[in-house]
């Protein structure tokens, strides 16, 4: 039957090309924004809308003046330029401020501490988000040992500081191929680097305090075989106590007084613009990690009594809106306080603004305990381990790790909120420096350009943080499902 | 927990001296080695900080000449900004030694505030701006009208008795601040704006069309504003409102930052000698040194030089002295005798 | 806790209520008990002492002292005799409004962009997803400040809508006009909207602190009625429909109901609108919607809007698609499969973080300050605590109150969430 056939086709036919309207641009324009009348119409009012948005704005861009000397001066140079009733921006003003609205008043020879902090501060948090990776921290470490190589030459920073830095970096870098869990150390120990970085004075301030955790940490050991966890613990605490509140300050002074180690002394009403808001943020948040963890504990306890003081905690600060809690550090704090203590509004308000975050994150932490399953909680008690090596081993580590997302996010809307000290008479970069710099003469009358310069300073920060949240997300999922 | 403990570790080491007792400033002031002045968070001409972050204005330097008087420096003083609602908070708690911040004088805050003006560096009083297209030449006519207000202040009682008087109606539009007031007045979204009459002028100044704003005859109220220190530290409040009067003593004998050395050797005037420390024990009776006027007014100049460096005529804002001139040329500004 | 079965029958020692994990407890809440109560007495006494020396004392009589100040925008009558309390009222008001709106805008504009995010148009995806992206990551202070800032900036003044008689002679059109039929106008500085007014108003009740308006309340007792009504008809017609099978229709009567008394009221009180015309500086009659509002309010919905357009986004995905194939299996029409099967799913993951963004809004409106809008905190944390110097007893009030809005809230939404909670198996 088969020869009757005179032709069998023993190849493909190679695929004729797709209609015009099927393939390329035409097909993907087709697709994705005329697919039919109502997206059609979508696209043409998202066509409409950016037109508008454009060419009510582009002209104002093209006409900006980089070099004036004040607002007066920039629209002079713009109708000079552009005609009558031209309008542009004047990034003059960025130009002659941008200082201020970065580092507010902090003296110009120093900005090399701040700039060595915010380094510091993402090589100290490497160890933590990349527990164990050795490749994504060395790189981390690089990129911060570049960036501080060409931030601190810009900055004019001594050679004695461009030294050690290049050196720590470098020793944290060798420690990462080997040892890469003793990183954390340094982790623990950048609070106090950070503040003496950033405040200044004697070094022996924030060595001294430090001692005194070394107290804690040796009564503990020597008294834990003894007493038991609980008792040693709070003996532990008791005898740190003790070595702040009596010893601190006068040993402080003894060992300055013979080796008069540190740096110039930067008040904190210098501080001002993003630096302040970093260091708001960035400080919260810190303290506030132990104090929420403590309080979400607290809610999930089976004590009535401490359960019922988080609870109440917690539920009042979340209740009141983050304003009124900064009127309480400037306006009320004094109220509570023993009389004729005083200490200055940026620590008050860093005070207020950790206890905010500390409910928001217990919260956050309660949703990654409440995550876990109930069978972990029922290992770690089948294993005989008591209530603190329980959640210390256990269960914090995984509820911490599921809640990483979410106390980014919460810090991210804790450095959009920090903005709001302007109301107390910080200089804030949104509102606080952006007053200061109107008040000026030259500048008097001008708007949008410190709000567009900071917004988008804002927004880097932020969008960044939250993509890298997200990216993390989806590298810690290690759930078996 | 054991970070919570070090954030109060934190806080003792960073922690202000506080204010020893009610009797004390003076001494704690000198503790701390600098004075603790609280500002406005930023009033052109008045106090602000400029490109450097260095703190300038009318206000400012009566601060820098109290430093002066007390420490022979006037770099040795801190400036705190304040806003309109934490300004008398920060002065009672003893944030801040003294307020130098365009505060209004009034019975109640001496009073129910526990405050004590010491002197009036201005004396001002509230008025009106008009565009001057709106044909109103008088207060009284703005019935319905929109009026921009500063909140936080005395201005808006003010204003609210002023409308109340003649019986007719206003619309406020309350603004946070200065600069925001003035946008909102140019854009015309208030048809007034009111303040004091300084502002007023200040605002008027550096306005791309200031020949087409007028500011309205009528004064409805008095400002006198000056420095504010706590309640029952009478020394203190002595030494902040002798140097001010310093300061006018030497604009009174012509005693300038330029010629003050000179004087100081050659003049013959009892009262000068007094002031300048020549002879006397003035200083010294304040708890200050006896140089200390002598240093205040070489610091910041006397107060005339003071009007016309920041506010005065010839600057951007350019203030007539009127009610703040001196005595002697027909203005208010009086000190009392040096003796 | 792990607890021994063979429990050591011996006799309380006082080294129990450590060592026993029995009696440990006790012992740590005591102790924290006291703890607590040590520095609550702490803060008590520093209280006292603090006031005793500034020779204060914390009262509340201030509240009915005249307030002397004047407020733009009211809600209920207020002049500048009023008392603090009553300016503390106007501006809880002031606050509750905004809230209100912000939350009913943002949710409308949250849901849009959330399901347009989702949509398979390219651009409006991207332009959605810029959208959330600006919003969620730039200071809602700096939302506020720029929306004031654009709506004072390029809205007409009130003096563009005159007509003068050059003008009308020589038959040129003013630079600006009102828009829907003449009754509201855009200027400068506000929103001037027509007021309801009523020929034969019912007065008002004077009840001791405040005054009842009984034309309104006369309205609201109409219409929780008239919903009352329908709820009853359409429960009628439900119990018909389950034991009969038929369900009569009930739409004519929904509507007779629902409108019918309202319209019959307005027709017996009088009502009719005041429409805004120029008269001297402004426009006067109507309503005037001052910026700083609508700036807040534009403001605060935009900003929510974009964190409620993710929620409802991740609810919508959170849906598997096994659940609109089933439907589509058991022959449902695509509007019913959204209705029936995929909404009651998406709003049980959707409500708890809507209602606490809803939580969040209303604690933003806090952030009025910014545009000097008088609200709770503009009045009674404001004005008030400035003109008498009591920030202590002005501070805390104003806590209480934002905590107790806040609780109704958390309250209204706990009971949502036990209603709605799948059963744990």
């Amino acid at each position: 039957m088969a020869s009757e056939l005179s032709f069998v086709r023993d190849k493909m036919l190679p695929p004729s090309a797709p209609p015009v309207r099927e393939a390329g641009a035409v097909k993907w324009l087709r697709e994705n924004l005329f697919s039919g009348p109502f997206n059609t119409t979508l696209t043409i009012l998202g066509i409409v809308v950016i037109y508008m948005i454009i060419s009510a704005s582009l002209p104002w861009w093209l006409n900006s003046v980089w070099n004036a000397g004040s607002l007066a001066e920039c629209r002079d140079i713009v109708i000079a330029s552009a005609g009558e009733g031209a309008t542009g921006a004047c990034w003059a003003m960025i130009r002659e401020r941008w200082h201020q609205f970065i580092f507010g008043f902090y003296p110009p020879d120093q900005y090399w501490r701040p700039v060595l902090a915010f380094g510091l501060l993402v090589a100290a948090l490497a160890p933590v988000l990349f527990a164990g990776q050795k490749k994504n921290m060395s790189i981390i470490l690089g990129v911060v040992a570049v960036f501080l190589v060409v931030t601190l030459g810009l900055a004019g920073a001594p050679v004695g500081a461009w030294i050690a830095t290049l050196g720590l970096l470098g020793g944290m870098l060798a420690l990462a191929q080997v040892q890469p869990g003793k990183l954390l150390w340094f982790t623990a120990l950048f609070p106090a680097l950070c503040f003496w970085l950033l405040w200044g004075g004697s070094v022996w301030v924030p060595i001294v305090a430090l001692m005194g955790f070394a107290v804690m940490g040796v009564a503990y050991t020597a008294l834990v075989a003894r007493l038991g966890p609980t008792g040693s613990a709070l003996i532990a605490v008791f005898l740190a106590l003790l070595w702040w509140l009596f010893i601190d300050v006068p040993l402080t002074q003894v060992i300055d007084g013979m080796m008069p180690w540190g740096l110039v002394s930067v008040d904190s009403d210098q501080f001002g613009g993003f630096l302040l808001a970093i260091t708001i943020g960035v400080t919260a948040i810190t303290f506030s990690l132990p104090i929420g963890i403590l309080l979400a504990l607290g809610r999930q306890s089976d004590m009535l009594i401490v359960k019922t003081l988080c609870v109440g905690f917690i539920e009042f600060i979340r209740g009141v809106p983050l304003i009124t809690l900064l009127f309480t550090a400037s306006l009320l704090l004094q109220y509570f306080l023993p009389p004729n203590t005083n200490f200055d509004i940026i620590l008050r308000v860093i005070i207020l603004v950790t206890l905010f975050a500390a409910a928001y994150l217990a919260e956050v932490i309660r949703g990654g305990l409440a995550a876990l399953p109930s069978g972990q909680y029922e290992a770690a008690d089948a294993l005989g381990l008591d209530y603190w090596r329980a959640q210390r081993l256990i269960i914090l580590p995984q509820a911490l790790k599921i809640s990483i997302p979410s106390i980014v996010s919460t810090f991210i809307g804790l450095f959009k909120d920090t903005t709001l000290v302007a109301f107390v008479g910080l200089m804030d970069p949104l509102k606080g420096v952006t007053q200061i710099v109107r008040a000026d003469i030259n500048w008097k009358g001008i708007y949008w350009e410190p709000y567009i310069f900071v917004g988008a300073i804002f927004f880097v920060i932020c969008f960044g943080m939250s993509r890298y949240s997200m990216h993390l997300e989806r590298k810690l999922k290690t759930d078996h499902r | 927990m054991n970070k919570s403990v070090f954030l109060g570790v934190v806080a003792a080491t960073t922690m202000v001296a506080g204010v020893a007792s009610a009797q004390a400033t003076l001494e704690a002031v000198k503790a701390r080695g600098e004075l603790i002045c609280g500002s406005n968070t930023g009033l052109t001409g008045f106090g602000a900080p400029d490109a450097s972050g260095n703190w300038v204005g009318f206000d400012v330097d009566l601060c820098r000449a109290v430093a002066a008087a007390i420490f022979g420096d006037p770099t040795k003083v801190k400036f705190v900004p304040t806003t309109g609602e934490t300004r008398f908070t920060a002065l009672q708690s003893g944030e801040v030694d003294v307020l130098v911040r365009n505060s209004t004088w009034t019975v109640s805050r001496d009073s129910e505030l526990a405050l004590d003006f010491v002197a009036v560096n201005y004396y001002d009083g509230q008025g009106f701006m008009v565009k001057k297209d709106l044909g109103v030449s008088s207060a009284k006519e703005l019935d319905g009208a929109t009026v921009c207000i500063q909140t936080g202040t005395t201005t808006e009682l003010n204003l609210a008795d002023f409308f109340k008087q003649n019986n007719i109606s206003y619309q406020p539009v309350t603004v946070a601040d200065d600069s925001e007031a003035q946008r909102q007045y140019l854009a015309g979204a208030c048809d007034a704006y009111t303040t004091d009459a300084s502002g007023l002028a200040a605002s008027r100044a550096t306005m791309p069309d200031a020949e087409n704003h007028i500011i309205l005859p009528e004064i409805i109220s008095k400002e006198p504003l000056g420095p504010v220190v706590r309640h029952g530290d009478n020394n203190w409040g002595d030494i902040v409102r002798w140097t001010y009067y310093a300061l006018l003593i030497a604009e009174e004998k012509g005693i300038t930052k330029a010629n003050i050395e000179e004087v100081a050797t050659s003049s013959t005037d009892e009262e000068v000698k007094r002031l300048l420390g020549v002879s006397g024990e003035m200083g010294a009776k304040l708890g200050l040194d006896n140089a200390a006027f002598k240093n205040a007014i070489a610091a910041v100049g006397n107060y005339g030089e003071i009007f016309s460096a920041n506010i005065g005529e010839g600057t951007a804002i350019n203030l007539a002295r009127g009610l703040n001139a001196l005595w002697t040329q027909g203005g208010l500004q009086y000190a009392p005798a040096f003796r | 806790m792990a607890v021994a079965s063979d429990v050591p029958k011996e006799s309380f020692r006082l080294s129990m209520l450590i060592y026993d994990t029995r009696y440990r407890s006790i012992t740590i809440q005591l102790f924290v008990l006291v703890l607590f109560a040590l520095f609550l007495a702490w803060l008590l006494n520093n209280t006292a002492v603090n006031l005793a020396t500034r020779g204060k004392e914390f009262n509340f009589g201030f509240l009915w002292q005249r307030a002397g100040y004047d407020i733009g925008q009211q809600l209920i009558p207020y002049t500048n005799d009023s008392t603090h309390f009553r300016a503390l009222l106007v501006g809880l008001m002031n606050t509750l409004v905004v809230a209100i709106l912000g939350c009913v805008l943002a949710t409308i504009l949250g849901v849009i962009v959330g399901v347009l995010r989702l949509s398979k148009n390219w651009l409006v995806s991207r332009l959605m997803t810029v959208y959330v992206e600006m919003f969620r990551n730039i200071p809602l202070l700096l939302w506020i400040l720029l929306s004031y800032v654009i709506l004072s900036e390029t809205t007409p003044q009130p003096r563009d809508f005159r007509v003068t008689d050059e003008m009308a002679a020589a038959g040129e059109a003013p630079a600006a006009t009102m828009m829907l039929w003449d009754t509201v106008a855009v200027t400068n500085r506000g929103t001037n909207i027509p007021s309801p007014l009523f020929d034969r108003g019912l007065g008002s009740l004077d009840i001791g602190f405040m005054t009842l308006n009984l034309t309104t309340l006369a309205y609201l007792a109409v219409i929780f009625g008239s919903i009352w009504v329908n709820h009853r008809i359409l429960t009628a017609a439900r119990t018909q429909q389950e034991t009969t099978g038929d369900r009569p229709v009930t739409w004519w009567k929904s509507v007779l109901v629902l409108l019918g008394p309202v319209i019959a009221l307005s027709v017996a009180l009088g009502l009719h609108m005041e429409v805004p015309a120029l008269t001297g500086f402004n426009f006067q009659g109507g309503i005037l919607v001052a910026h700083s509002f609508t700036a807040l309010v534009i403001a605060l919905a935009l900003y929510t809007a974009a964190f409620i357009a993710e929620i409802v986004r991740s609810g919508i995905l959170a849906i598997s698609r096994g659940q609109s194939e089933a439907a589509f299996a058991l022959g449902l029409r695509p509007g019913r499969t959204m209705n029936l099967i995929i909404l009651p799913q998406a709003l049980r993951v959707i409500i708890p973080p809507l209602i606490s963004q809803y939580l969040n809004l209303t604690k933003n409106t806090s952030l009025g300050i910014a545009v000097s809008y008088l609200d709770l905190r503009g009045t009674l944390g404001g004005i008030t605590l400035n003109q008498t110097g009591r920030e202590l007893e002005c501070m805390l009030l104003m806590m209480l109150i934002y905590l107790t809005i806040s609780l109704i809230i958390s309250a209204l939404m706990n009971l949502y969430n036990t209603s709605v909670q799948i059963k744990a198996r």
